[in-house]
């Protein structure tokens, strides 16, 4: 039976997949984490420590988009982008976004309120006396959270972030619906070109799950050895 | 040095902590609140520095009103120096930046003036050489000497001590009040102390607070606190804890 699969068609194309195709998943994932855990930690601290006007439209705008699908905002974001940049620079016509900007774009606001939700919690799992402690020697409130909170906070949390990661570096396969040269993107071309649908899905799906496998196994161990000793309290 | 005036403080409506607390401490005095749990002692003591609020009344430190609006409390805080129950040191900084920390960032010390006090403490509380190491690497007793020489590295102009032997093992206690007794009789620091060593208390202190349900019922010098407590409630305290 599986004389009439042609696998060599992975071969053949393997360049354009990932030079172009892993590139694109591997750097919107990367660059939306990074904007994403920049965000999502001013979220948190607006919410937790902001004035309290602030901290609420902090709180809606973290609830509104968990509470949206992800495909959707992709879309929206493709569509509204140009016309908000038209909106910000007065110019007469829509400004192309281009498709990586647009989603990176749209998986920094949307992951920022996850990762802000992780954060949130890791700031809470400080305990109380080490912010006495830091206020106790005169650190004023922000130097508080930049020396003493979050620091503590991230080792604490980083577990979690690398699994939030992963489930982004998923995600960014949704990327689809905007014709998004990505992994599955490129793949999927290839695939339709060739008319080998089933090798080269099996191939992307290989792909997502080595590199899951990989990262959760160091998530795993990350978790064994980040934990910090605390004095009881 | 310290003035506390007619201080109250509510938790909610029905739940009064401090009930008109007026006491000071004069400089270079050794001043030792004692009591049962629960009895404010700690957080009379977290008042002075602006870690707890309060309703009524006022607290000077070195002539600025802790509970003024305009007052800013970070500034006040790095000249008053505290040292906790459990520690609290930065678990992820070394010894050496546990005390660097708010020498650089608050005192804008260079970072060599900042090691150079560092280290020059940690040898006075007996813990030269670990300054690489940290806080988890140390027992109980090293951790609050170096949360001690930590709130000395500020240079205080008076120290406050929240129960600092209550959660350590006990032959690790007279190291700690080892560091209290020379910084009391050497340098002429100003303290404030919460605990319940009364041979500390009776060794260092000039006078001793005694507080119950949020009222100090009793100040004496600890001489005359010693010997004959005035009020029945101090009578009782005492001869519970003395009694082994």
């Amino acid at each position: 039976m599986l004389d009439s699969f042609d696998f060599d068609v992975i071969r053949r194309s393997l360049g354009h997949l990932l030079r172009d195709g892993l590139t694109f998943t591997l750097k919107l994932t990367a660059l939306a984490t990074l904007g994403g855990v920049v965000l999502g930690t001013l979220l948190a601290v607006l919410r937790l420590r902001g004035p309290a006007f602030i901290g609420r439209i902090a709180a809606l705008y973290v609830n509104a988009m968990r509470s949206l699908p992800l495909v959707l905002v992709i879309f929206w974001f493709f569509f509204l982008a140009p016309y908000i940049g038209q909106w910000i620079v007065h110019a007469e016509r829509p400004v192309p976004v281009g498709i990586f900007a647009s989603s990176l774009l749209t998986f920094t606001l949307f992951e920022a309120a996850y990762f802000s939700e992780v954060v949130r919690a890791g700031i809470q799992s400080i305990p109380q006396g080490q912010v006495a402690a830091a206020e106790a020697v005169g650190l004023s409130p922000a130097q508080v959270m930049r020396y003493v909170v979050l620091p503590q906070a991230f080792r604490n949390m980083l577990p979690i972030m690398l699994t939030q990661t992963i489930v982004l570096f998923q995600d960014t396969s949704l990327v689809y619906v905007i014709s998004a040269p990505d992994l599955l993107g490129v793949a999927s071309q290839v695939a339709h070109r060739d008319g080998r649908l089933v090798e080269m899905y099996v191939f992307v799906a290989a792909v997502y799950f080595g590199i899951s496998l990989l990262a959760s196994s160091a998530a795993g161990r990350l978790q064994a050895r980040s934990a910090l000793v605390h004095p009881p309290t | 040095m310290i003035e506390i005036q007619h201080v109250d403080k509510w938790y909610n409506p029905s739940l009064q902590v401090l009930k008109d607390c007026t006491t000071s401490v004069a400089k270079g005095e050794v001043v030792v609140i004692c009591g049962p749990s629960g009895s404010g002692k700690s957080t009379l003591l977290k008042c002075v520095n602006g870690l707890e609020p309060f309703q009524r009344g006022s607290i000077a430190v070195d002539g600025t009103l802790v509970n003024d609006r305009k007052t800013d409390l970070p500034r006040l805080r790095a000249r008053v120096g505290m040292v906790f129950q459990h520690f609290e040191l930065f678990p992820h900084l070394t010894v050496q930046d546990n005390l660097c920390l708010a020498q650089q960032k608050v005192l804008r010390r260079s970072r060599d003036a900042a090691v150079e006090t560092s280290t020059r403490l940690l040898g006075r509380v007996g813990l030269g050489g670990y300054g690489e190491k940290f806080p988890s690497e140390l027992s109980g007793g090293q951790q609050q000497r170096v949360a001690i020489a930590r709130a000395l590295a500020m240079n205080p102009v008076a120290m406050l001590f929240d129960e600092p032997t209550s959660a350590l093992d006990p032959e690790m206690i007279k190291e700690v009040l080892d560091v209290m007794v020379q910084l009391a009789n050497e340098d002429g620091m100003t303290m404030l102390v919460v605990t319940h060593e009364m041979g500390f208390a009776r060794q260092v202190a000039d006078r001793i607070v005694f507080m119950d349900q949020g009222q100090i019922v009793e100040q004496a010098s600890s001489g005359e606190f010693f010997a004959s407590p005035r009020s029945q409630r101090a009578q009782e305290f005492l001869s519970k804890i003395l009694a082994h």
